[in-house]
């Protein structure tokens, strides 16, 4: 079996909304380059939906396949639903993701719930706060080598 | 050009040699006995163990009962470096010195060796991957067992002082082992000449079988056993031998050894034809010594490409390679090699290694260079981090 499932290679091989919006709504950026992952988002929103959204990514496969898929699935939502999406639904719409890559999931939902944030305070919009839990906060030690 | 599979992870492992495989067919249906059996099919299978270890000697240039079958590198450097330890500590002497680089089959070894009371030094290995021998000199203390020092980097294929090493160790009545490897079969052994105590190494890495490796240990210095039970290997390594492994070992090894020089010439042009070309890619870099290389390893990094992601779009075109990036090491963290040579990570996770072997040819060097720019820019072109270096937030570091 390879190592990443065929959905995983598709979204790889032709990911869906590169690029960078120039003059987005809200920017969510997470990752570092010591880990080897950085997530970047941007969204276009209008009457709480989210009409258009970019990515760019430096990482791996999951990690680009993820920002893709993940974009995929809250284009045209609103932002309520956005909110809703969970690294789980990210790696179970890419067939799973192995064990060791399920962090790339993770920085996609962090990546979108940091886009929506920025959203929220460019523009004054009140919100739980409780919502968007600093995630260096619970971040997990990665596995020793 | 026309699209094609080359294979250039070479260090990884290689391909079978005819000859190889032509050595090791008879060992299944015709000479199949057990070298313990005092009958004639036994025995047949004995002489040609026999003569196996002679063709493998003839080529480290040591004595055959000086060579022990092992199952691989990883075996042979337990074995190596936990048969000095146990030696070392019985005149009360616990202390080792290596590289901050070698392989995981040493490094781990000696981390088991710390928790059972020995003090190990790790030396740095500077930022073109390659250590000298007045510091293993000014290491080595009186109560040091061992020195253990790679070859060959089998990531960035640098190649260590080893003679020089060789010598300071004879002087000061330390073991030295050596990890080669990546070494033999590729650049001249010689643990005579080079003053080496112990050495491991592995079919596989030169167009023999997996699974099957041999260490040398100079006589008089005494080996424990890893694998208890029969006497095989003069007692030293139970089991029955693997006669068609070892077979197709002895063979691989003698033909690489036979075209060492014009292998040598052949690939060291081809290595440097790469790196010239690859080095044409902006905010791209060498990883470890240009000249105190393996004539087929080539290792750069390229700024704000991440490594897996370079590896799936090489495989797309055709391309094997591998990478230090931590992505592709099950951990977050990327390889200890390049991390050793003091590189930042972000240059660590975009790092790429082509291993050429004899079976490349100028061809797939020149797809190679066809491709690899392309395959470059199409990671970056998703990259958030090149980005960063293209806008100038963050500074280039290559």
């Amino acid at each position: 079996m390879a190592l990443y499932s065929e959905k995983v290679m598709d979204h790889f091989t032709n990911p869906r909304n590169v690029g960078v919006i120039e003059d987005a709504d809200g920017v969510g950026e997470v990752g570092n380059a010591v880990c080897g992952d950085i997530m970047k988002i941007y969204l276009k929103i209008d009457g709480g939906v989210i009409t258009d959204v970019k990515f760019k990514t430096f990482g791996c496969g999951s990690a680009i396949a993820s920002s893709s898929m993940a974009t995929e699935m809250i284009k045209g939502k609103p932002l309520s639903q956005a909110l809703e999406l969970t690294n789980k639904a990210v790696a179970e719409a890419l067939d799973g993701l192995p064990a060791h890559k399920m962090h790339c999931s993770v920085l996609a939902e962090e990546a979108i719930r940091a886009a929506i944030k920025d959203y929220y305070d460019r523009h004054g919009i009140e919100y739980d706060k409780s919502q968007f839990p600093d995630p260096h906060e619970e971040e997990e030690e990665g596995p020793e080598d | 050009m026309e699209k094609r599979t080359v294979y250039a992870d070479n260090a990884a492992t290689t391909a079978m040699s005819e000859r190889a495989l032509e050595a090791m067919k008879p060992c299944f249906m015709q000479i199949y006995g057990n070298p313990s059996s005092l009958h004639s099919v036994g025995q047949e299978a004995k002489e040609l163990l026999g003569a196996c270890r002679e063709k493998i000697a003839a080529c480290l240039g040591c004595e055959p009962s000086e060579i022990y079958f092992t199952s691989g590198g990883s075996e042979a450097d337990n074995q190596c470096i936990r048969s000095a330890a146990l030696f070392g500590a019985r005149k009360g002497k616990r202390h080792i010195v290596s590289t901050a680089f070698e392989h995981h089959a040493v490094l781990h070894t000696l981390d088991k060796l710390k928790k059972e009371g020995f003090e190990v030094t790790l030396l740095d290995v500077h930022k073109n991957g390659v250590i000298t021998a007045e510091e293993v000199k000014a290491a080595i203390r009186p109560d040091t067992a061992l020195v253990t020092v790679m070859y060959a980097n089998n990531e960035i294929g640098t190649i260590q002082p080893i003679r020089e090493i060789g010598k300071v160790c004879r002087e000061a009545g330390v073991i030295f082992h050596t990890d080669a490897v990546q070494a033999v079969g590729h650049i001249p052994v010689n643990v005579r000449e080079d003053c080496v105590d112990m050495l491991s190494l592995s079919a596989h890495k030169f167009h023999g079988p997996k699974g099957v490796g041999a260490l040398y240990c100079k006589k008089g210095l005494p080996l424990s056993t890893l694998i208890e039970g029969g006497a095989q290997e003069k007692g030293k390594r139970a089991g029955t031998e693997n006669i068609a492994g070892i077979a197709g070992m002895a063979a691989a090894l003698e033909e690489a050894c036979e075209n060492l020089g014009a292998n040598m010439a052949r690939l060291t042009a081809m290595r440097d034809r790469l790196i010239a070309g690859l080095l044409k890619i902006p905010y791209s870099g060498l990883n470890g010594d240009p000249v105190r290389r393996l004539p087929g390893n080539v290792n750069m990094s390229f700024e704000g490409a991440e490594g897996e992601s370079l590896i799936l779009s090489a495989d797309a075109e055709g391309i094997c390679l591998s990478s230090g990036s931590a992505c592709t090491t099950a951990s977050l963290k990327p390889s200890h090699v390049l991390m050793s040579l003091g590189l930042p990570h972000e240059i660590a996770h975009c790092s790429l290694r082509i291993t050429l072997a004899d079976t490349n040819t100028e061809e797939d060097v020149d797809y190679m260079l066809e491709k690899l720019p392309g395959v470059v820019n199409r990671v970056r072109s998703l990259s958030s981090l090149w980005d960063d270096y293209v806008s100038g937030k963050i500074p280039h570091v290559l």
